[in-house]
Order: structure tokens, then sequence, then C-alpha cells
């Protein structure tokens, strides 16, 4: 059975009757993918527009109204080999690229009066030097304010909102000496010029803007190219739901449109999408998603189901429930909010920095002024020094010590596959000395795995794995899957809640459970030495093979415990999944510190005790059951498999079927805060040497010019270290 | 030196018409697919099959 799709919750209509569909669009990865699919479209009739952007892999498609039937547009994609999913702005990266454009804009405007602005700089440095007319001078000084202070007005608003900010919250952060040196260069800049003198730093003051902005854009263009992969595989994983209308027509839709009491069908092999009521069937499903247990439940009419549970027999109708009725969603959530509560706020860095920076500088620049007049200067000369001392310090290598070093190491770390969510993740991170692990799921694979490949004959194996792509069967997947490029056999017949046969070679073959391939013994022996497997059969004439079937560590998890451990971290398993099954896992990975049978309040307890020693822990978990631990950690991370709740309650998360990237990632951050604090302490000996010569009253524009290109030029090419290959011990994708 | 009061005005205004054309092209999005922009160059579909590369 076929059904329809429905995508029409997706599609934008305009006034002018066009009608406009996003889609996320996996396997684009050549430029000859943009001529297959822009071509390909463009032969389907009613299509009017359809436009690839490379750069986000996101295909927009117009069409007029009612010319045809948006499904048909994802169908034409997965005939030439691509998969799209139709994709809905969301409102965090809507904003995210509104503000990059106004970043953008900012930075354009400060880049063309610093361009300007140098070039009549550059000739009063000069004239000073040799014999520049003070009228001549004097008609620079005012082209540069006619170019600087509306420049300064529209480019400097980053800066200016963010420290108001900052102000009315009672606090200080970067931006507010950053504004303020801008402000009082540029007032005593026009002052300065009114009474005909030598020195003007209007330069200095759109030079600052210029290069902090550039800091700005890179930082949310980096977050921005995140989120909008995020975002993608997001688009691209989630489940379409097959509802059933009043007929009994089965008509497939994005799970995320489905409302309560809507009945959908959830057949074999495949997850439940949305909590709901089993109406109709029985069937056993995998909730390992959701607690962590890996034993299978039977489901059958009046039974609650949960979303993202595997069915695995029998075809389930469920009847879907309302969100908020949710028991188990509401329970985990009311943890998650708890826990988020009773988390401090993190002092980032830079923040610490800036307060202790900001009050060192004024009154720095107060005791210059209050000195000269000590010493008999007048009150003029007096304020221009102080002055001077408050635009070199303005802390511009400070500003970009730590969001340069950032942008790189979150390209770092995108490049080994981590997704960072929260933008002090890499500090935090950097602090752990106890890495926390689920097991479900997280140490082990999500799906399960056949773990006695070696034993069977492989001619056999290739030949149950081509019966076994007949069938939808989770058990089935797993043979098929424990082979691979193998082609299903034609004519296979599936008997549900048995196993499928075909005939291959003229012999019949049987793939399933004991009694359908006469394998009752086999099975018995199988199921004696590994209790914990499941077990499916194959039968080819006299040929047989018993499969065994369980959740399979991760290819790398040992290695990942054991490099963790070589660090000097500790490594500690708590699971929700019985603790026999657990400690079969730890004992296998060589953990002592293993907890079974933890219920979410639980393991936040446990992790409440570790912060109460002082210890710093990474919590690493995939499950629905994992997500308030993940909230309650310093720091997590989830696996891209994972469940949605536990993936936004993670600061980060990670790509594919290994779990190196978590442990690159505190590679990483080690690093890139150990360059940090290198930057910020760059930044101090610039200003233990910029300083005194401001005080003396040395500086000019020039030196104010050279001095703090000079040191941001000096953090940022620093910063660029950060982007060293990470733990490199078998961690190559 | 009375050149300044032309080449001046002369040299804002050829870096305004700079500024103009960034913001213009930013609006009409032509930032929004840097990658996209420097691959397309090598496609040929503008071309008529025949003067098509293999």
């Amino acid at each position: 059975m076929t059904a329809s799709v429905d995508l029409s919750s997706f599609v934008r209509y305009h006034d002018d009757g066009s009608a406009r569909l996003d889609l996320a669009v996996d396997g684009v990865d050549c430029a000859a993918c943009i001529g297959d699919i822009e071509g390909a479209l463009g032969r389907l009739p009613g299509l009017a527009r359809a436009r690839l952007n490379y750069t986000n892999r996101r295909l927009t498609v117009e069409w007029t109204r009612g010319a045809l039937d948006p499904a048909s547009i994802v169908e034409r994609l997965s005939g030439i080999g691509y998969r799209a999913y139709p994709f809905a702005a969301n409102e965090v990266e809507d904003a995210e690229t509104r503000q990059a454009r106004w970043l953008l804009k900012c930075l354009a405007v400060a880049g063309f009066a610093a361009m300007n602005v140098m070039l009549l700089s550059v000739s009063v440095w000069a004239g000073n030097a040799s014999d520049i007319t003070p009228e001549t001078r004097d008609f620079f000084h005012w082209m540069s304010a006619l170019i600087v202070l509306p420049a300064a007005a529209f480019a400097g608003q980053p800066f200016f909102m963010s420290a108001a900010r900052a102000l009315r919250a009672r606090s200080l952060n970067m931006d507010v000496p950053i504004s303020l040196g801008i402000f009082l260069a540029l007032v005593m800049s026009v002052v300065e010029t009114a009474r005909h003198a030598e020195h003007a730093y209007f330069d200095s003051a759109v030079m600052l803007m210029f290069f902090l902005l550039i800091g700005r854009y890179c930082d949310l263009a980096m977050r921005r190219k995140t989120l909008s992969f995020a975002a993608n595989l997001a688009a691209l994983r989630a489940p379409m739901a097959t509802r059933l209308d009043e007929a009994g027509a089965a008509v497939a839709i994005p799970a995320a449109t489905l409302r309560a009491g809507d009945i959908v069908l959830v057949r074999p092999g495949e997850r439940a999408p949305a909590d709901g009521e089993v109406v109709e069937g029985r069937s056993e499903v995998d909730e390992s998603l959701i607690t962590g247990e890996t034993m299978r439940r039977t489901a059958e009419a009046g039974s609650p189901i949960y979303a993202g549970s595997l069915n695995f027999d029998g075809a389930l109708r469920v009847r879907v429930r309302a969100a908020a009725g949710a028991s188990l969603l509401d329970e985990i959530e009311r943890l998650i909010d708890v826990a988020i509560s009773q988390k401090a706020r993190y002092q980032r860095l830079a923040d610490r920095a800036a307060r202790f920076y900001a009050p060192v500088v004024h009154v720095t620049a107060l005791a210059t002024a209050v000195g000269w007049l000590l010493v008999g200067a007048s009150a003029h000369d007096a304020i221009v020094t102080a002055i001077a001392v408050l635009i070199i310090t303005c802390p511009c290598a400070l500003a970009l010590a730590v969001p340069a070093v950032q942008v790189v190491a979150a390209g770092a770390l995108f490049r080994s596959g981590v997704l960072i969510n929260a933008g002090d993740a890499i500090e935090r991170l950097a602090e752990v000395d106890t890495v926390v692990f689920d097991k479900t799921g997280t140490l082990t694979l999500p799906e399960p795995s056949v773990v006695n490949a070696a034993s069977i004959d492989p001619a056999v194996a290739r030949m149950a794995a081509r019966l076994a792509l007949a069938s939808h069967h989770p058990l089935a997947r797993a043979v098929a899957a424990a082979v691979g490029g193998q082609t299903a056999v034609e004519g296979a017949r599936e008997i549900p809640g048995q196993g499928v046969l075909a005939d291959i070679d003229g012999v019949e073959a049987r793939l399933g459970g004991a009694a359908f391939c006469d394998l009752g013994d086999a099975f018995e022996a199988a199921r004696s030495r590994d209790p914990e497997s499941s077990a499916i059969g194959f039968r080819h004439g006299d040929t047989t093979a018993v499969f065994l079937v369980r959740q399979a560590p991760r290819p790398d998890a040992a290695a990942v415990v054991a490099a963790a451990r070589r660090r000097g971290l500790a490594v500690a398993i708590l699971s929700g999944d019985r603790p026999d099954a657990v400690a079969a896992v730890a004992g296998a990975l060589g953990v002592d510190d293993w907890h079974g049978g933890m219920k979410p309040a639980d393991k936040i307890a446990f992790l409440e005790a570790l912060k109460a020693r002082g210890h710093r822990a990474l919590m690493v978990g995939d499950g629905l059951n994992d997500a308030p631990a993940l909230a309650a950690a310093h720091v997590s991370i989830s696996p891209i498999s994972g469940s949605e709740v536990a993936q936004a309650a993670a600061d980060a998360v990670f790509l594919g079927d290994r779990l190196a990237p978590a442990l690159d990632a505190l590679t990483i951050s080690h690093k890139a805060r150990a360059i940090m604090r290198q930057n910020l302490w760059l930044a101090v000996i610039y200003n233990l040497i910029a300083v005194p010569l401001a005080i003396t009253g040395h500086v000019t524009p020039l030196i104010a010019a050279a001095a703090m290109s000079g040191s941001s030029i000096l953090v940022t090419l620093n910063a660029l270290r950060a982007r060293a290959p990470g733990w490199s011990e078998g961690s190559t994708p | 030196m009375t050149i300044l009061v032309v080449l001046i005005p002369l040299a804002l205004a050829l870096g305004g018409l700079g500024l103009v054309a960034f913001l213009w092209s930013m609006r009409s999005g032509q930032f929004d697919d840097l990658e996209g922009a420097a691959v397309r160059v090598l496609s040929d579909d503008d071309l008529a099959p025949r003067d098509r590369r293999p």
C-alpha cells in the first residue's frame, strides 16, 4: 500500500497567486548536482522557478497556485536520487538572517568610512611631519568629521545597543568601554578640530568599529552555518506519519502536523510518530529511545505508546493524544525546567575580563586627568590626555580575543562533526573532568545490529541479507545492514509475524522466527549462550544460520573510553536499562562506575552529587529520559540519532556512528580556551606598553592607529591556531 | 591646493558609489549563496546543447 503524500502545510501562498515551498535536500555535494536538480525540476510542468542554494543545501520552488502537486516535486527529486524534505522556516534562523544582514550593512558603512578617513588622516600625519598649513589640516579634519559622525551613528549601533542593554541590567560588558571609547574619541575630535588642534581621532574611532564588526559578523556567520546545517538535518530526519482518514485511506503527512485524535498507522519497522494510545493491533515495541530499556514491551489495544518507539512485529493503529496529556513528556519537561532554573548562569571568560577591565581602565583615565592637573597642566591638556588613555585602551584586541577563537574553534568542531547549540559551550567543554555516558543509543548504536556475523559463512550471510532486504522488520534490517551492498531477492513474500520467504536458485529460502525456519534447537542454543540478544533464523534447503541481533557498542566506544581515561577524565555510565544489561556493556568497556535502572530524576541526583564534590561533568546522552540530565550537567552533548527533546536540551550535537567527536569536542575546546587565555594576556601586554605612553601624553593618532590594528591582527592570527586537528587516534571519519 | 576641493568630494563620491553598489547587491540576494555562485560558474546549462562539453 503506497500512501499519497500531503505537503500542503509547508506551502506558502503569496497574494499574487504564486505558491512557494522550501525543501532541505540531502546528497548535494558537487557543482553538477545543482544542474541535475534544477534541470530535472525545470521540466516539471507548471513549475515557475527552482533555485538551489548551494551554501545551505536548500531548494526553493515556486509555482502558480494549483498548477501542480508539491508532492510531485519531492517524487521527482527522489527519482533522480536526492532525498528532500519540506522545510518550515524557523524563528531563530530568520532572526539570525536579519541580524547578519544588518551587521553586514554596518560593516559596509564602517569600511567605507574607514577607507576614506584614512585617506585624509594619512595626509594629515604626513603633513604634520612636513609643511601642511593649519587651514588645510582643519579642512581635512572637518571632512573627516563629516564622514565619520554619520557613519558612527549608523555602524556603531550594534555596540551602543548592546552597551545600553547591559547598563540597563546594571552590569558591564565589553561593549560599554567600547561605546564610551568611540563616543569620547568623537567628541574630543570635534572639540579639538574646532580649536584648530594638530590631532583628531576620527580615524581611530571608525577603524575600531570596522575591526570589531568584522569579528562580530564572522561570529554570527559561523553560528548561522551551524544552525542551518542542524535545521537541515532535523528536517531530513523529521518523521512522516501515515494518517488514516474516516474512510480508512492512508495519507502520508509530516508528523509535525498531526493533531490530537488523529488515527495513525504504525507499520512494523516504523517508529511511532507521536504519543498516543493503541486502538487496534498487537506488537512488540522497542522503547530504548525513550527509557533506555532494551527489553521490548508488548503493546496492544489500550496501552500507551510514546513517540519514537520502534514497532517490531504487527501493524498498530494509534490514536494521537494531545501533547499536554502526555504524562511522560510532561514529567521530563518539568524536570528540564527545574534543571535549567537551578543551573547558575555561566560567567563567560570575556564577560569576566570585561567586568575586571572596564573599572581599571576608567580609574586609570581618571587618575591620569587628576595627575596632570596636580602637576600643573591646564584642564584642557589633562582631559585630552585622559581621553587618549581611554581611546588607546579601547578594548579592540580584548573584544576580539575571545570571539575570534570561538569562530575558529566552532569551525574546527563543525569539521569534526560537532554542532554547537550554546555560545558558551566551548568554554564549558574545556573545564570538564568527568564524562558521564548514557548506555542505550549513546555507547551502543541506536539501531540493533548482528553480533555473531563473524561465525556465519559469508555466502550464507549474503543470501540472508538479500532476503532480509525484502522485509521491514527491525531484525531483518539488522541482517541486511550486516552485509550491505546486496540487492533484494525478487518475488519475496512476507508473512506478518513470522518471516519472509522466496526462491533462491530454485530452493526455498526462509528468514524469520524459530518455528518458521524450523530451527527450534538452534534458537535455544543461541539464547542460552547470549540471553540478551534476539535471534532470527535463516534456512535455505539444508543450509541454516541463526543471527543474533542486539544493541552493539559503537565501533569506537572502547577506544574513546580508554582515551578519556588516559587523559585523566573519570568515566561513568548512567542508564535507564536493567542493571545486568548495563553491567555487560560496562564490563566490556572497562568502566567500574556504572548505574542501571536510573530514572531521569536519579540521573540528575547523580550529577548534582558530582557537582557537590567539585567535579564538572560532560553528559553524553540521547534518550528522552536523558534530557533532564543533559540540561542539568555542566555541559552536554547528544548524538544526532537521539530524541529531539534530548538534542534541544544538549549544548552540542555530534554526527555519525562514532563516539570520537564527543572527545574531539573536548580536545578542540581545551585548546581553544588556552588560546583565549593567551589572547587575553596579549591584550593585557599591549595595554601595559600602550597605557604608559598614553598617560605621559605621547600618543598621537598615528600611534593609536598602529597599536590598535597591530594588536587586533596579532590576536586574530593567534586565534587561527585553534584550527588544528583534534583527537587523532582513529578519529578520522 | 584648491584642486583638493574638487578631488576630495570626487574620492568620496566614488567611495559612496561602491557602498551603494554593495548595499544594492546585498539587498538583491547576491550574498545569499556565495558557495553556489562559485560553482555555478562552471555549469554549462546556459549554452545550447551542441556547444556543451561532455
